[in-house]
């Protein structure tokens, strides 16, 4: 347990309760572009809200409709999702020493680890209390995760009537902002020329099988050249804590 | 099955897998996925999805090549990037300009 005294603990638990439903708000600004993507992309209304609640991951919800949106099957879209929910795992595994859940609170603090989360909970971890119930980094962990979830899911409905409203997303320039919300998640991973590179090398090879593969075949094939990649050893961009930026 | 169904069943599919997924990094011993090509791929392997969603969905239609309004959207979503232009905002600005050329045109 952290021996800072009460006081500043309190100080700090107002400071992340006001970060983490801040940060929950500006999520929820991305939930209703993927409420109103996803039901323009195919999906109904309980679809859209449904993977909103249960995959609770904005990037993979993305990469799942963007596969249906181009005429992939939901074989080839849960394939993407889930590669892309992979650094999932990683973040679990930072958090679990710091949070130390057992029982039915692990079961509800799995679904709730995602970027924001694991961010929040990582910047507010005390370096002086090794291996033991950070309850700084717990707090963070589950005001940033619950508030990001009721936003996110909250904002996912409101997205999904309005996108329904809408009756043609092509008039309205919506199938540009699918790749415009991708480009917006993978940005803040840009950091190194080697990311730069990866990122050109994924994508003229994804664009090389488009004619050759059905749609969301190509992005997997992508994906092998980061299978590729991270057979050489490198120091720099190991920890992919350390590059959550992107909801 | 119909393509309705086929959905429903890879939205539940998905949810399911993703949840695996955070659950088995709380709960697995660390050295499983402490391996280093593990962390590395878990670092790479977003950026080469991500960039090859951008691609894909900005430049092909079915299984063609083309260059139409999305790519003048998702242009100007980098510029506005540049300029740390907050997430909503990008997603607006490209969409007002693939919808701005498609009217022009």
């Amino acid at each position: 347990m952290s021996s800072a005294p009460s006081s500043a603990w309190a100080q700090q638990r107002s400071i992340v309760l006001r970060d983490g439903v801040g940060v929950g708000i500006a999520v929820g600004s991305f939930g209703l572009s993927f409420g109103a993507l996803s039901v323009t992309s195919g999906l109904s209304l309980l679809q859209t809200c449904a993977l909103s609640v249960l995959a609770f991951t904005g990037g993979s919800q993305f990469a799942f409709i963007g596969v249906i949106g181009a005429g992939g099957t939901p074989l080839t879209g849960l394939a993407t999702a889930a590669l892309l929910g992979s650094r999932n795992a990683l973040y679990g595994l930072r958090l679990a020493p710091m949070l130390q859940l057992r029982g039915a609170r692990r079961l509800l603090g799995a679904h709730l680890v995602i970027d924001e989360s694991a961010a929040m909970a990582l910047a507010n971890e005390d370096p002086a209390t090794d291996h033991h119930v950070q309850r700084g980094a717990r707090f963070a962990f589950w005001v940033t995760g619950l508030a990001v979830f009721v936003c996110w899911n909250l904002a996912t409905l409101v997205g999904g009537l309005l996108g329904n409203a809408l009756s043609d997303p092509r008039v309205f320039g919506l199938d540009a902002a699918v790749p415009a919300a991708f480009l917006a998640l993978v940005w803040p991973r840009l950091r190194t020329r080697g990311m730069w590179g990866l990122a050109a090398l994924s994508a003229v090879v994804a664009l090389m099988f488009v004619p050759l593969l059905p749609a969301g075949i190509p992005v997997l094939c992508a994906g092998l050249v980061a299978v590729i990649a991270a057979l050489i050893p490198r120091k720099a961009d190991t920890d992919p804590t350390m590059n959550a930026a992107a909801p | 099955m119909t393509h309705n169904l086929a959905i429903t069943i890879g939205v539940l599919a998905t949810g399911l897998s993703c949840y695996a997924i955070k659950f088995i990094g709380l709960a697995l011993p660390k050295q499983v996925l402490e391996h280093p090509y593990a962390i590395r791929l878990g670092a790479l392997l977003p950026v080469s999805l991500l960039a090859a969603l951008v691609a894909v969905q900005t430049f092909a239609d079915g299984e063609s090549l083309t260059l139409d309004a999305r790519a003048a959207g998702v242009s100007v979503a980098a510029v506005a990037l540049i300029l740390r232009a907050p997430f909503l905002l990008v997603v607006v600005l490209a969409t007002a300009t693939a919808a701005l050329i498609r009217a022009v045109s």
